[in-house]
């Protein structure tokens, strides 16, 4: 009996190794074997013309950090990366708490929608994923240029007698981050809204809850994953982001995606782009198990 | 009466090389820079079936050749990577300098120096580096650097610096004086100073910045020939400047690779391209000089005669090819640039 036991969850186990290992080959082939050969590239020297030369070194790694000084050889903390890394965290958290307080107003109107125009609602959303997101970013450039038609309608209308200068400024870069990344922020607010049991709400004001106390005590904390999940899903693709910065931000604001690509092309420093972007990837790691460590506690406090 | 005798040739042409060359060619080129017309009738001569891929710059198209088995004939990379394509035994040796067509080379293009005898390359459209100006804007002098490097008050926030990296770094050296590819600090330290107080006048660093000119946007930018030449048809008061501080021309050319697996077709290819005609159809599609004898006359009417492709005689001994520097200057050309991108 026993044995038969132990062959049946035998087997059962070899079934379940057997559904997962298309999922478990893809991960090893799209994500863990180019990650090595990043990593092996973040110790070589750059070759001539780009790719890399086979000798050891923690020159790119000492790079990320420090500035050898081009004229003089000193070594100092690298002004150029700082300042790119830290514009590339700012415009991130500013784009996510942006997302944040557009998001959720719209996510819980939807969710208080009545179920058949909810899916309408939803639809709605999605839609601008329906167009090439180069074609969206062009469309914001002719919205906000000094001959855009914001500017024209406005100098038009009297309210202003000069453009004003919104492409190419950092405000240009956020404002097309949080249009992209909206939806992503939206939807799983949404769900998290969804899933509340509307008697709660009802028994808050039962009790004499104001309507804002409901929402700081109640829908908000139960909307926690939603919020973290949205917050992470908005935070990570906008810190790398590659084509905003340089169709909005005009290339004179460089954020590390594009810092990163350009040690790839026209800088051939195959090694110091590797080392950047393995830097990148900590930095989202570590500040990722922040937040959820955090979001955890917190939510086990009201739990 | 001409009209039959021409279909009538197009026919027998057709039908004395289509034995010879059933096929394929793959090219890999910029992208916007290959006239529909040409490859249509290329194809159609030779009964050869082209296919098309792009790249958006030289590193990238060398990156994905060099990893070999690409599968693509042909590759259309600028003259200063031809060097390198060389060097590293990239490509097949299928002599154009000896091609029938190669006749035609205007002078300047028949034995450069990044191909001596022309042993690997044939030229597809050549340029100069300089600036576009819109002359309702600024009046004043445009052949000089100083329009986007010491730029006068009309001018400041409305300039635009295409982001090649060894454009923008000749300019600054040639107008702080040096010589390209120096290594010396002094001159360095004054080229970055002054790219870094530049900066502060100019309103993007972008490859598309130039197509803002004709709506105003841009006032000045760092630009190429043929895209000069496009802004003036689209804004009359658009103007080009050769800097009298040194300018860089080149050429983009069609090598062919090692591993072609059309090879023969690919040497039709080089050869094709040689022939007035032919390249005069890629001239007026992307709007550069063709760099072949005779291509002038086939030109569409708003390219014949058109300043921005031709260098004047009093500006010649300004102009130089443009090529890569050592690696380790390379190093500090971007370190520099990167300072100024932040």
């Amino acid at each position: 009996m026993a044995s038969l036991e132990a062959v049946r969850s035998k087997s059962a186990s070899r079934t379940r190794w057997l559904l997962i290992s298309p999922a478990v080959l893809v991960v090893i082939i799209g994500a863990i074997a180019p990650l090595l050969v990043i990593v092996t590239y973040s110790f070589l020297t750059p070759g001539p013309t780009g790719g890399v030369n086979y000798t050891l070194s923690f020159d790119a790694w000492t790079r990320v950090l420090f500035d050898r000084d081009v004229f003089d050889d000193t070594l100092t903390l690298s002004g150029t990366n700082l300042e790119i890394l830290l514009r590339s965290l700012l415009l991130s958290l500013a784009t996510t708490v942006l997302c944040l307080l557009v998001g959720f107003p719209t996510a819980y109107f939807i969710a208080t929608r009545n179920p058949l125009n909810r899916e309408v609602w939803l639809l709605l959303v999605t839609v601008p994923f329906w167009t090439n997101l180069l074609i969206r970013t062009f469309a914001i450039q002719d919205l906000i240029r000094n001959e855009g038609i914001i500017n024209t309608l406005l100098i038009k209308t009297g309210f202003i007698s000069e453009p004003i200068q919104m492409l190419f400024t950092n405000f240009a870069i956020c404002l097309g981050l949080v249009y992209v990344y909206l939806p992503l922020m939206i939807l799983p607010v949404y769900a998290s809204l969804e899933r509340q049991d509307r008697s709660l709400l009802e028994a808050a004001s039962d009790l004499y809850a104001r309507p804002f106390n409901v929402l700081r005590e109640i829908i908000v904390p139960l909307a926690k994953p939603g919020i973290i999940a949205g917050s992470i899903l908005v935070f990570i693709p906008a810190i790398g982001t590659y084509v905003t910065p340089i169709l909005l931000g005009g290339g004179r604001n460089l954020m590390i995606g594009n810092y990163i690509e350009f040690q790839f092309g026209q800088g051939r420093d195959w090694p110091f782009g590797s080392a950047l972007s393995l830097a990148l990837m900590a930095i989202v790691m570590v500040a990722l198990l922040v937040y959820i460590r955090h979001g955890d506690s917190h939510g086990h406090e009201h739990g | 009466m001409k009209l039959t005798a021409t279909s009538a040739a197009l026919i027998l042409g057709l039908s004395t090389t289509v034995a010879l060359a059933e096929g394929n060619l793959n090219i890999y080129n910029w992208g916007e820079y290959t006239s529909p017309e040409l490859i249509d009738k290329f194809s159609k001569t030779y009964n050869i079936h082209v296919t098309q891929t792009d790249f958006d710059s030289n590193d990238t198209a060398l990156a994905k050749v060099r990893q070999g088995s690409s599968g693509f004939d042909v590759v259309v990379p600028s003259q200063s990577f031809i060097p390198t394509y060389i060097q590293e035994g990239l490509l097949a040796e299928t002599n154009p300098g000896q091609m029938e067509n190669a006749k035609n080379l205007e002078e300047r293009w028949r034995d450069p120096a990044f191909d001596p005898g022309r042993k690997y390359s044939v030229p597809w459209l050549w340029y100069t580096s300089g600036v576009s100006v819109n002359t309702s804007v600024f009046k004043g002098d445009i052949n000089t650097w100083k329009v986007i490097l010491d730029p006068p008050a009309e001018l400041k926030g409305k300039i635009n610096i295409v982001p090649e990296m060894n454009d923008i770094m000749f300019a600054a050296i040639k107008f702080e004086g040096g010589t390209w590819c120096t290594s010396d600090k002094a001159l360095l330290t004054k080229v970055r100073d002054r790219l870094l107080e530049a900066k502060k006048s100019w309103l993007s660093i972008d490859y598309s910045g130039t197509l803002k000119m004709a709506s105003g946007d841009v006032s000045a930018s760092l630009d190429w020939s043929g895209s000069a030449l496009k802004r003036r048809t689209q804004n009359h008061s658009i103007a080009y400047g050769l800097p009298k501080e040194g300018f860089t021309y080149g050429s983009d050319n069609v090598v062919v690779l090692k591993d072609a697996p059309n090879l023969e077709n690919a040497k039709l290819f080089q050869n094709f391209i040689m022939a007035p005609e032919n390249a005069a159809l890629n001239s007026t599609f992307a709007k550069y000089g063709a760099a072949i004898i005779g291509a002038e006359k086939y030109y569409s009417d708003d390219m014949k005669g058109a300043p921005e492709l031709t260098i004047p005689d009093d500006m010649k001994s300004k102009g130089e090819l443009l090529t890569l520097c050592d690696p380790k200057i390379t190093q500090l050309y971007s370190r520099i640039w990167q300072d100024v991108q932040k």
